[in-house]
């Protein structure tokens, strides 16, 4: 009986709560004489966009597409950044237990500074970095033959089409936008001191005696590490891993800091142009919801399959 | 000789790594010096850092006080260095295990008075000064000290309720804890900066801090909340049992045995925790906000000292890292005290 006063309760104070909440949004909606609903998705955005993927976009296109190319821009610096997050942080963090004491020293600093400052800090640093410190196009430097680092970009060469210096900036190849590269670079330099450390924590969490068992049937050293311990490892480290894709996902939201057309940052504009705050904010959580969702889905599958062998 | 035989020149390909790694490193280290030390100016003079070819801490010399008080009014500047340094002085206090009494709330409740008498003034001696006009690190630290202060007590709730056999209760709080953490901070941000006036009665408003320091709340409270879940997952079903062999009521059981015993696991992580949302409170600049990193980026745009991002960022990078480092020093060792073996790496 008292369980059920307390759930009824409960139910009671939440169903008050927006009860109160949805009565003043519309009183205050009505007196500011703002539309709501999402019939504005059909309208004409109006606004250009500095870089969309896949998606051909103008700016007499509606606001469900502008909407979808900041979806996909999202998407596809998150998926970037997940794969060389993964890739450096997995290599810092076997670098950490190196038997040599001046790669373990320096993988330990790279993680114990990156990981103790703002995100938001070390993308405006990337940004200054790409935008003030590297020169004009016309004395673009090139690291390597073929790859131009300029304060209007980076490019390089892809099978068929080489980036050419004319005019005032360089044609052909591919183009990554500073914005762009700072996201990247930002995103996948800070996850990968965090994602060091998990692969630090799993590869500890072996026992010895499996390294030792594996030198004793006769493995290598980096065999041994293949064929025992990360298998063994993965069981540890896919669930603080799935929250760092999330992390990356939800981080890659900093994008509106430095001016990066992400959805976040498309979805501010629009809420900017039509006062539609809350469907505004509404897109953003159901998009983030989403993601959130499917990659912590993928994972459960994937921490499954790991479980099981 | 047998260190350096073993950890740096152990096989051809270890030599070879620590000869590759001593050039790169005597390389990077040499050119960050000279940039750094060498070449640098310090003399706040816009024009010799443009002619120089280190960093321009001229830049800094000059704008410190904007970056660190913000447009806090210049005369009284001492106040929010006094307060700053309370504040300090407050946390370094309750880090110590010793002090883990009843009494260090009322010590937090004397010294937040304090802060608020300094911050505000509107007392004989000390001009009041609207809450609009605070910022740079002081803003930093109390966004964060408030947060965390706000948001403990409503993640206990959020954890023993997920932890209820009470299934509404329960669907509640895994609905809200999974909510807030499935949506980034900056959506938070926005909800609360052009949702939350909507929200209200009309005529009510709520000034940008207060509502910016309400979205922290919500959205560390989430976090915390399953940091001090995994803490009560920890405790043995046996205490449980105990509890209620005593003839403990549910709320007994949870003051007297549950809850102290799940907070002293969960310290560590509840610290690391803490260093992230310290971290996070810096994108309250993208809503407005004058904490400390947006008071440098402000100090940037002036027309003289434009083009010294490096130095500014790097100055606020050190000014975290410094408040970071020393909080996961100290989870560290207290990791060590309790005695605790944590797998798995910080929650941030």
């Amino acid at each position: 009986m008292r369980r059920l006063a307390y759930q009824a309760a409960a139910v009671g104070v939440a169903l008050l709560v927006a009860w109160y909440v949805v009565h003043n949004t519309v009183a205050n909606l009505d007196e500011r004489r703002i539309a709501s609903g999402f019939s504005f998705l059909e309208r004409e955005a109006g606004f250009e966009i500095g870089e969309s993927a896949f998606l051909r976009y103008g700016a007499s296109d509606s606001y469900l597409k502008a909407l979808a190319v900041g979806l996909v821009n999202t998407l596809r610096v998150a998926a970037i950044a997940i794969v060389a997050a993964t890739l450096l942080g997995a290599a810092v963090g076997l670098f950490r237990l190196s038997k040599n004491f001046l790669l373990r020293t320096v993988a330990a600093a790279y993680v114990e500074f990156i990981r103790n400052s703002p995100l938001l800090v070390q993308l405006f640093f990337w940004y200054t970095l790409l935008t003030e410190a590297l020169p004009p196009p016309r004395e673009a430097l090139q690291p390597l033959t073929g790859f131009f680092l300029t304060n209007r970009g980076i490019y390089f060469p892809v099978p068929g089409s080489v980036p050419v210096l004319g005019g005032f900036n360089f044609s052909g190849g591919m183009a990554l936008t500073p914005e762009f590269a700072t996201l990247l670079i930002g995103l996948s330099i800070y996850t990968a001191a965090l994602i060091a450390e998990i692969v630090r924590a799993g590869v500890l969490s072996v026992r010895r005696g499996q390294w030792d068992a594996a030198y004793a049937i006769g493995l290598q050293p980096r065999q041994a590490l293949r064929h025992v311990v990360i298998p063994q490892a993965l069981r540890v480290m896919v669930p603080p891993m799935a929250s760092q894709y999330l992390n990356i996902v939800k981080n890659s939201s900093l994008a509106v800091a430095i001016g990066y057309p992400d959805i976040v940052s498309i979805a501010n504009t629009a809420i900017n142009q039509t006062g539609q705050a809350i469907e505004g904010v509404a897109i953003i959580m159901a998009v983030y919801l989403t993601i959130s969702l499917s990659i912590s889905a993928f994972m459960n599958w994937y921490n499954a399959r790991v479980m099981r062998r | 000789m047998k260190w350096l035989r073993e950890n740096l020149f152990s096989g051809w390909v270890n030599t070879l790594v620590t000869v590759g790694l001593l050039f790169l490193f005597v390389a990077t280290i040499t050119a960050l010096f000279e940039w750094a030390f060498l070449d640098a100016v310090w003399r706040p003079d816009p024009n010799a850092c443009r002619e120089a070819h280190g960093a321009c801490w001229g830049f800094i010399a000059e704008k410190h006080r904007f970056i660190l008080f913000g447009t806090y009014p210049f005369d009284q500047h001492w106040r929010p260095a006094l307060a700053t340094v309370t504040l300090i002085g407050l946390w370094v206090f309750s880090l110590i295990r010793l002090f883990w009494r009843w009494w260090l709330a009322l010590v937090w409740v004397a010294g937040l008075a304090l802060i608020g008498v300094l911050m505000w003034g509107g007392v004989p001696g000390l001009p009041f000064v609207e809450n609009g006009r605070w910022g740079g690190l002081i803003l930093t630290l109390l966004l964060t000290t408030f947060g965390i202060a706000f948001a403990f007590p409503l993640s206990v709730l959020l954890a023993l309720g997920r932890r209820s056999d009470m299934p509404v209760i329960r669907a509640l709080c895994v609905g809200y804890v999974e909510l807030i953490r499935g949506v980034p901070l900056i959506s938070l941000l926005f909800m609360a900066s052009v949702m939350l006036p909507l929200f209200l009665p009309q005529g009510m408003t709520v000034d940008k801090l207060l509502r910016a320091q309400i979205a922290l709340i919500l959205f560390a409270a989430a976090y915390l909340a399953e940091v001090l879940r995994g803490g009560l997952q920890a405790i043995p079903k046996t205490q449980y049992e105990m509890a209620d062999a005593l003839g403990l009521s549910y709320w007994q059981r949870t003051l007297y045995v549950v809850l102290p015993q799940a907070l002293r696991i969960a310290v560590p992580p509840l610290v690391n925790t803490f260093i992230g949302f310290f971290k996070d409170t810096s994108l309250v600049l993208i809503i407005g906000l004058f904490d400390l990193l947006s008071t440098i980026k402000v100090a940037l745009t002036d027309p003289k000292w434009i083009g010294f991002g490096i130095e500014g960022y790097v100055f606020a990078a050190l000014i975290y890292f410094v408040f970071c480092f020393a909080m996961s020093r100290y989870s560290r060792r207290l990791e060590t005290h309790t005695g605790g073996v944590q797998v798995g790496a910080r929650a941030d």
